[in-house]
């Protein structure tokens, strides 16, 4: 390389002419350049693209959100709120927020519950961990969409899996489909088909991250492994159940492939049994192609998203609290221990 | 530890373990929680595991038989009608199988390499490289992992359809192409992987920005990078979303080819589940060869939050 060559040689030169410095040999400059434009040159595909494809779009559905847009003429025309107030008084898209969250929540809970449980198991020191360790991911390499078809055939209402096998019971078959409870209930089975595992192994790093000694601890005082799950692994796994909530909580609020082959038509049943707010903006956007609604939907998503968001940051903060008050007590302590000091400093002074 | 110390209870609770095996790796690190479980927990792993391969090798059975197989009493043996149902998927002209597969293919592919590339680049100059603003800008990306897909899809479809690129590939690689996730983790990871004295070992031996991002940074980014390119591979593959808006019938990606096997108003179940199955294959094999990966991923990224 030019500059592994040319270093010698300046090295070679400077105590000849100590007294030129500003003579700069022209690698030197270049070396200079280089390590200053090399960071902004090393992230700017990165930003380039980003600007281009992530942010120009959002910034861009913000001003379509108060248009109303003409599909022909490619433009639009301002209408100010107009858009927003329309979706706001559509009983669909409540209807959509209700659906949304009631398959959130159905998955989400279940789900840590489980993927908490898993983990503890796999925490264990068995053998054959990196099989077992597989085994739970497997579901995660299939596509949502091929999720959704496979339990829309499990949960079909006449013949499907389930129904069939309540049949067998004696039991009446579940109105999979037609009731919104229960079609709530296979979406969120398909997500947690597909995530539980992914969750669990999350949970298992955090877990493996925990002090052993504590449990040694725990044993020498005689706490058994329930007490010792309840008491020292579910408070060390805090902060990373904070951050599945919150990744299950953006990914969860956006569900669209799973309802959307949950029938043949894909709009959210006869009823807007199982519409979401993705599937309604698709709709919106792609059945009734209103532009100008789709965007006003987008970032009402994402308010919602965002909201969901602080809360989360809310539950956070008050977990740090804990940990202050922890603190605080020893402080009490601390100024209990200087009082009793000061006291017998005071009665030695005498 | 307690291992040099004077015994304890701990060390009565080694001697009880039986296993050769375990009393030497305990003899390093004393485990409590390290002795060999009962069966009961590789019960309760195989009840996991099979929950989570069932509904694969049902929809192989279902897949296998015909048309009225759905109906038929449950059964654990395949029907032999796989193939036949697996041509008709792909035959059929309504779905476009081997064009949705090589779409899906190659799209992954490239989205893939790219996020690895662009990903790597931005990652070491934020993990390693003292700039202007960097710090708050890759707070500025970390940001904007927040934010849904959804809030880009309209102005996107409209810049292509102006560009006349709805239903072409082009259309779903180009704003796959970098990941805010994907410059996170490389940061992430080279920030620890790469001691500070090495890049200036590799500056003062007069290597240039460029050398020394080859020679250090690519070497020790090339963990994260495989993994990277895994999850953004098995990502873009399953992406569904996008591609249903933006491409059409005629050139789908594999999910949309799929999401297209139960449009008809009467739904045949054995191919559309035949069609499932013959779509898992790639990842199987894939999970298959790299799902140790996978998981070695996962639980890395887990650790560092």
């Amino acid at each position: 390389m030019t500059t592994t060559a040319s270093r010698p040689e300046t090295r070679a030169q400077t105590p000849e002419a100590p007294r030129q410095p500003r003579v700069i040999s022209f690698s030197q400059r270049l070396s200079k350049w280089d390590l200053k434009i090399s960071p902004y040159l090393y992230i700017s595909p990165f930003f380039i693209m980003f600007a281009i494809v992530g942010l120009f779009p959002i910034a861009y559905t913000a001003v379509i959100s108060f248009m109303d847009w003409d599909l022909v003429r490619n433009s639009g025309t301002f209408i100010g709120f107009d858009q927003y107030i329309w979706i706001l008084t559509q009983p669909h898209f409540w209807t959509a927020l209700r659906n949304t969250f009631s398959i959130f929540l159905l998955s989400s809970i279940p789900q840590l519950i489980l993927a908490i449980f898993i983990a503890a198991v796999l925490d264990r020191n068995i053998r054959a961990k990196t099989f077992w360790r597989m085994s739970v991911l497997l579901p995660f390499v299939v596509a949502p969409v091929a999720v959704g078809l496979i339990f829309t055939a499990i949960f079909a209402d006449n013949f499907g899996l389930v129904n069939t096998w309540l049949g067998n019971l004696g039991l009446e078959g579940i109105p999979w489909h037609k009731d919104p409870f229960w079609s709530h209930v296979a979406i969120a089975t398909m997500v947690n088909y597909r995530w539980t595992g992914y969750n669990a192994l999350i949970l298992l790093a955090a877990m493996q991250a925990v002090n052993r000694d504590y449990y040694e601890a725990a044993t020498v005082d005689g706490a058994g492994p329930v007490r010792q799950f309840f008491s020292i692994t579910l408070p060390s796994l805090r902060p990373t159940l904070i951050f599945v909530i919150i990744t299950s909580t953006i990914g969860g609020l956006q569900i669209f492939d799973e309802p959307r082959v949950f029938d043949q038509f894909g709009r959210g049943g006869a009823g807007q049994q199982w519409l979401t707010i993705t599937l309604y903006l698709y709709d919106i956007g792609w059945g009734q192609w209103n532009f100008g609604r789709a965007a006003a939907m987008a970032w009402i998503l994402f308010v919602i998203i965002l909201l969901i968001g602080l809360i989360n940051l809310l539950i956070t903060r008050t977990l740090v609290r804990d940990e202050g008050l922890r603190r605080e007590l020893t402080k009490r302590q601390e100024k209990e221990l200087a009082r009793q000091a000061k006291k017998g400093l005071k009665e030695a002074t005498r | 530890m307690s291992t040099l110390g004077t015994p304890t209870p701990l060390a009565v609770v080694e001697e009880n373990i039986p296993n050769e095996r375990a009393r030497r790796r305990g003899a390093r690190t004393i485990r409590i929680r390290g002795s060999r479980p009962g069966w009961i927990v590789y019960a309760l792993l195989t009840v996991v595991f099979a929950t989570g391969a069932f509904p694969l090798w049902w929809s192989f059975v279902i897949g296998s038989g015909d048309a009225s197989s759905l109906r038929r009493p449950f059964t654990w043996i395949p029907g032999g009608n796989f193939w036949s149902n697996a041509a008709s998927v792909v035959t059929n002209p309504a779905v476009n199988f081997w064009p949705a597969l090589w779409n899906s293919i190659y799209s992954s592919f490239l989205i893939a390499a790219a996020v690895v590339i662009t990903s790597t680049l931005a990652g070491w100059a934020f993990a390693k490289l003292k700039f202007h603003g960097g710090p708050a800008l890759l707070v500025f990306v970390v940001a904007t992992m927040a934010v849904p897909q959804q809030l880009g899809v309209v102005p996107l479809y409209i810049l292509f359809a102006e560009l006349g690129w709805t239903g072409q590939i082009g259309a779903i690689i180009i704003p796959a192409l970098t990941s805010a996730f994907g410059v996170f983790w490389m940061t992430q990871y080279l920030r620890q992987a790469v001691p500070d004295e090495l890049i200036e070992a590799a500056r003062v031996d007069g290597a240039s920005m460029l050398r020394t991002f080859w020679t250090v940074g690519v070497t020790a980014a090339r963990p994260a990078a495989a993994m990277l390119f895994l999850f953004t591979f098995v990502g873009a593959w399953n992406n569904f979303f996008w591609p249903f808006i933006v491409l059409d019938r005629q050139n789908p990606t594999l999910p949309v080819a799929l999401s297209l096997l139960q449009s008809n108003y009467f739904v045949d179940y054995s191919i559309v589940l035949a069609g499932v199955i013959l779509a898992t294959i790639p990842l199987l094999l894939l999970f298959i060869f790299a799902g140790k990966q996978l998981v070695s991923g996962i639980m890395a990224g887990a650790v560092k939050g």
